[in-house]
């Protein structure tokens, strides 16, 4: 009796999993848009990414989301690191965890020129 | 007899006849409430229960504009503090009282706590009081995401991770509070019905069963001030309820009102930036000061220690301490002797208090990274 009246209460507020379109490549800005120690958000599929541009003019992508608690990440052009302002987490620009409370690197994305547009994959 | 007082008189039979009601006047007038120097703790209880009122009826005011959507509640919100007349002010004493609320439902606890009010028989008084706090907590971190901005986004970011992270359940825990994986409209959506309805129906029924529980067993009077009592001899003072002591408390909800007034006035809630769910999380991002004890801590812990991932050592260490507190009345089963174990509970308390103001603190306190 009480399977029959919660089982399906419980699996309404229970959200359905829709699986994402597979999003492996993005457009994430157009070349010469960030200026170098710059850096922008960019759109991943329903994740955020953040674009570098490097003071020697390359370009990095990283995972927006820090490891520790799911915060999107921003770039410090002073430190020249990306820093997460929610608990004061640090990486590098090949998004290692160097200091603070993030357990874990940031995903590493591919980075392409291409058309004058800067194409980000993942790895 | 004039004809009116007549009238009210028959009015007054009728309404007797049919509700009983004088049973529960005479017991208003019956009950007293203890008199010591502890006594000022016991005005705590009233003035939860009166700012507790305040949201609702602020919370019913502000529904008539509010839009529960990603598209348009930041708008609504907007619209209402800008063009709807005293609506800032609706909206910032619905703020301020809340806040208000927890810092009042805190003292209560701690006062409840360090006077023993929860020893025999009133443990199951403790328990619903702890439950209500909890509601309380709640309610404000459903009702920070309503209005869709830039702090409120990443507060409830953060908030659903740290439920996230919990072992074995932290998924189902992630998904069923989100609405989905991500925090999006759904998840705002979800909140508001928290807020308004599912929140609402729990606090009203723990509410009720709170207060019948307080009316049965009525005021603890502190094991200390009864040691004393037993020591001189000095018989025990109280005070009627009615009207006594219900016009002490409505002194106190007066002051408050004058408070929430001037602080809304003063001090309108700022509305902030619309939330963007792709732009990084603002420099200086902090919870609501009730919270910051846990950011701090989350914020101070590294990766890992001793091969544990930081954030799950915090987050066991928030559960095995909260669920410590909550048995308190089953664990100091001593208070009443006074001897050297209940001590222990005190300094455990004052330490607990201590971690809270310190960590707390450390949030306000600028650090350059």
């Amino acid at each position: 009796m009480c399977t029959a009246v919660f089982y399906p209460v419980v699996r309404y507020i229970v959200p359905p999993s829709v699986p994402e379109a597979p999003t492996s490549r993005t457009v994430a800005a157009r070349d010469g848009e960030l200026k170098p120690n710059e850096a922008k958000i960019f759109q991943f599929g329903n994740r955020a990414g953040i674009l570098v541009r490097m003071p020697d003019g390359e370009y990095r992508a990283l995972s927006a989301s820090c490891t520790h608690l799911n915060c999107t990440v921003q770039y410090r052009g002073d430190l020249r690191q990306v820093w997460c302002a929610c608990h004061n987490g640090l990486y590098d620009l090949q998004g290692h965890n160097v200091a603070g409370p993030p357990p874990r690197p940031l995903d590493q994305y591919q980075v392409h020129v291409a058309n004058g547009e800067i194409v980000v994959s993942k790895v | 007899m004039s004809d009116a007082a007549e009238v009210v008189r028959r009015l007054r039979g009728w309404i007797e006849e049919r509700t009983g009601l004088s049973a529960l006047v005479d017991f208003g007038r019956e009950k007293t409430v203890p008199v010591h120097r502890h006594s000022v703790w016991y005005y705590m209880g009233g003035m939860s229960l009166f700012l507790f009122g305040i949201q609702v009826a602020t919370g019913i005011l502000l529904l008539l504009y509010y839009r529960p959507s990603a598209g348009e509640a930041f708008e609504s919100v907007q619209f209402l503090m800008a063009k709807v007349p005293f609506g800032w002010l609706i909206r910032s004493i619905h703020s301020w009282s809340a806040n208000l609320l927890v810092f009042v439902l805190c003292v209560h606890m701690f006062s409840a706590y360090f006077l023993k009010a929860y020893r025999k028989p009133r443990e199951l008084t403790w328990l619903t009081g702890m439950a209500l706090l909890l509601l309380a907590l709640a309610f404000g971190f459903s009702g920070y995401l309503l209005p869709w901005n830039t702090l409120a986004f990443f507060a409830t970011q953060v908030g659903t991770e740290v439920a996230g992270s919990l072992p074995l359940i932290g998924r189902f825990m992630l998904r069923l509070l989100r609405g989905g994986d991500q925090v999006t409209g759904g998840t705002l959506t979800r909140f508001y019905g928290m807020h308004v309805a599912v929140l609402p129906a729990m606090t009203t029924a723990l509410l009720a069963a709170h207060l019948l529980l307080v009316q049965k067993h009525g005021m603890s009077v502190p094991p200390g001030v009864e040691a004393e009592r037993r020591r001189t001899g000095e018989p025990p003072r109280s005070l009627p309820f009615l009207p006594n002591f219900l016009l002490h408390d409505a002194i106190g909800w007066c002051a408050a009102l004058g408070a929430l007034a001037g602080l809304a006035a003063l001090f309108p809630w700022e509305l902030g930036e619309k939330a963007d769910l792709f732009a990084p999380a603002p420099a200086g991002i902090r919870p609501e000061w009730y919270f910051c004890w846990a950011f701090q801590t989350l914020k101070m812990l590294p990766g890992h220690v001793l091969g544990v991932e930081g954030e799950l050592l915090a987050i066991l260490g928030f559960g095995a301490g909260g669920l410590l507190w909550l048995l308190v009345p089953f664990i100091d089963r001593t208070p009443e002797r006074g001897d050297r174990r209940t001590r222990v509970f005190t300094v455990v308390g004052w330490m607990v208090l201590a971690y809270l103001a310190v960590m707390t603190a450390l949030v306000y306190i600028p650090v350059r990274s």
